[in-house]
């Protein structure tokens, strides 16, 4: 594997929440505990997991959005785990997030055109007025919008639109990694499509990294090359996109794939149904965190924690069964 | 007799047509799956069935709505509170939207109920209507408010409180949408088994045609305020004729297929009066002729209980 461009080391983040309503007692939520992943410049690292799991905390600490409680983060093999002020800011150039909803995502109250010069201006990034004119002009066109609409506001955008104008805004400061969370789970299936294909474009066209998000698996193994399971804020399975998906090892993995809609009424895939939703954080299952929902478990499982381990072809798995 | 029928609807916003000559049946005991994308007219057709779009600005220039052979645009106040009570059930898309955040799920519940059938408003009753939408220990979720309540939790709560009137009809708009894959493969699930177990008839909306397998009898695709196909579910999966339906079909990410590019759809639904002349999806149809601009196709029966509403539809698969 190339030189990754970042680098997460037993990251954890964990947050102090009252418990109950009334009772005054400190809980703690492991949103996320003790993950490692790399991503190399120019590719997808596909997250995936039920709501819940973890991911958009890890996407957020990974860029420095949110504090992490132990591990580290080599941004270009620079570590970035404790950077602040200026020098975090001039950082922040380099890594980009694209959020989840479109509609809240975007300011109501500024055009287009304001949205996207924020960024110039901030990273002092065009010389003059006519250059910022100019440039927010090409990166409306370089996600398919018309450049005539830099005026409008986003509510005259649909939701696909909305969510390319969100792109074009992470992309204003040529960042080369990109965290997308969830960028298009909130739309429909037919624009889902056409944003991933843009996203993918623009990968090739400008060797961008991608830590794409998602609780689709069908999505993520369109775009991704490699893809991270998490489940209750841990890894449970990771490797190639495609063996992962045609051969899942994990219990979890297995769900995650038959969940997935099939159009084929002939097709006879066994549906494996998980129960119930994914456990509290506050108070997770001992041993395996996912054993309360697993077809499989055994004794053992419900007290004796898998440790991560690596397979053949690359990938590797937490689990006592397989 | 069908249990629901919709016969050439058409319902406008004021002076704007939005939805534009809908016909549709679904029998008693049956699911009719109503599909197409955001803005296709698909939650005011919905809507109509029991009258529950806000007149002004809706009014419905010409058509029936016919429940159980009676015309819903013709019932009075009285016969409607009872059709939205008895006969037809909701359940939709955003329940953490359609949950009152400052009321116990019990409470709702039990609401529900006292508007419906107050003689069996009882505790016993709210938690036996949760355990049928699968909520493991009822007793404990009766006192929780929706805050409390995962996505997928919530959507059982509403489904339950949709079947509190104990309907024959549930119309269903996009259950599983904001869900996650787990989670929607789960609420399909427990529809069908509702379906099996109280013989309910489901229009169940959705823009996922990935979705129908598993639960619809007959599927109409809707675009621009017009059924462009109809048919049995397994031979509009099969065997798509419109256009329009086979685009829709290939949007869906399938695994396995990860080399090829997703084939997306380009462009977007055509906003209230802004509908083009002619087929109403030609400028988005990758098989469009010159002639599509012209004249707005008629909707043919091609074989029967199949109709398609474009004349230059071959027969391909997906
Ligand atoms: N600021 C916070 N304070 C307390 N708990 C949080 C906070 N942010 C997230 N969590 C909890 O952390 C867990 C993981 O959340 P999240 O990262 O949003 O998951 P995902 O993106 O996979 O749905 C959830 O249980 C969530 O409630
Ligand atoms: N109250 C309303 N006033 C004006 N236009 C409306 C109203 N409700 C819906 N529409 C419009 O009607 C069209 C169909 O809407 P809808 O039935 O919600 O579509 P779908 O459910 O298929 O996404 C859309 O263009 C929408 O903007
Ligand atoms: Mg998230
Ligand atoms: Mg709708």
């Amino acid at each position: 594997m190339p030189e990754p461009l970042l680098e997460a080391k037993h990251v954890r983040v964990h947050f102090d929440v009252r418990q109950g309503l009334l009772s005054r007692g400190q809980g703690q939520v492991r949103a996320v505990d003790d993950v490692s992943l790399q991503v190399a410049s120019g590719e997808t690292l596909g997250l995936v997991g039920e709501s819940g799991c973890g991911k958009t905390t890890l996407g957020r600490a990974l860029i420095r959005l949110i504090p992490t409680t132990g591990g580290v983060i080599r941004f270009g093999g620079e570590d970035i785990t404790r950077m602040e002020g200026a020098v975090l800011r001039e950082r922040r150039r380099h890594f980009q997030m694209i959020f989840q909803d479109p509609f809240t995502s975007l300011n109501p109250r500024c055009t287009v055109s304001d949205i996207l010069g924020e960024p110039l201006d901030i990273h002092g990034l065009t010389p003059s007025p006519e250059a910022r004119t100019e440039r927010i002009r090409e990166l409306l066109r370089g996600v398919g919008l018309d450049p005539q609409h830099a005026h409008r506001y986003p509510h005259e955008f649909s939701g696909g639109q909305r969510q390319r104008i969100g792109i074009a805004r992470a992309l204003a400061v040529e960042p080369r990694l990109i965290v997308c969370d969830e960028p298009v789970s909130a739309l429909d299936v037919s624009v889902q499509a056409q944003v991933i294909n843009l996203l993918q474009d623009l990968q090739q066209q400008r060797h961008l990294a991608y830590l794409f998000i998602s609780h689709d698996l069908a999505v993520v193994e369109h775009l991704c090359h490699r893809i991270v399971v998490m489940y209750l804020g841990q890894v449970m399975e990771s490797g190639p996109a495609a063996d992962l998906c045609r051969e899942p090892l994990h219990p979890y993995t297995k769900a995650l794939v038959s969940a997935i809609p099939v159009v084929d009424p002939a097709s006879k895939r066994p549906r494996i149904m998980l129960g119930g939703d994914v456990p509290s954080p506050i108070d997770p299952p001992s041993g395996c965190p996912f054993h309360p929902r697993c077809p499989v478990a055994e004794t053992r499982c419900r007290t004796e924690k898998p440790v991560l381990r690596t397979v053949d072809g690359g990938g590797s798995v937490a689990c006592h069964r397989v | 007799m069908p249990l629901l029928e919709l016969r050439d609807l058409h319902i406008h916003f004021g002076a704007t047509p939005a939805v534009d000559g809908v016909s549709l049946s679904l029998e008693e005991g049956r699911t009719l799956c109503l599909v197409g994308e955001s803005g296709c007219g698909k939650s005011i057709t919905a809507l109509s069935i029991g009258r529950l779009l806000l007149m002004p600005p809706a009014h419905y220039p010409r058509g029936e709505i016919l429940v159980d052979g009676r015309d819903v645009l013709r019932l009075r106040s009285r016969q409607l509170q009872s059709l939205r009570g008895g006969t037809v059930g909701y359940v939709f898309q955003e329940p953490g939207a359609s949950l009152n955040p400052v009321l116990r799920v019990g409470t709702q519940i039990r609401e529900a109920l006292e508007l419906h059938r107050p003689d069996s408003a009882t505790e016993a009753e709210v938690l036996r209507l949760l355990r049928l939408v699968g909520i493991p220990a009822p007793e404990s979720r009766i006192r929780d408010y929706p805050h409390q309540l995962s996505g997928g939790m919530a959507q059982r709560v509403m489904i339950a409180m949709g079947l509190a009137s104990q309907p024959r009809l549930l119309v269903a708009d996009e259950p599983t949408t904001a869900l996650d894959v787990t989670v929607q493969a789960q609420i399909i699930e427990l529809l069908q088994r509702l379906q099996g177990e109280l013989g309910m008839a489901i229009l169940l909306i959705t823009h996922n045609l990935g979705l129908v397998t598993d639960i619809g009898d007959r599927v109409a695709v809707m675009y621009a305020g017009r059924i462009v196909e109809e048919g049995p579910a397994t031979e509009i999966l099969t065997r798509p004729r419109h256009p329009y339906t086979r685009a829709l079909l290939r949007s869906v990410p399938e695994l396995g297929r990860s080399s090829d590019r997703l084939a997306a759809i380009p462009g977007t639904v055509p906003s209230l009066g802004q509908w083009p002349a002619g087929c109403r999806f030609a400028p988005r149809c990758p098989e469009a002729r010159p002639e599509c601009g012209q004249r707005m196709p008629e909707l043919k029966e091609i074989s029967p209980g199949r109709t398609v509403r474009c004349p230059f539809s071959q027969d391909s698969e997906p």
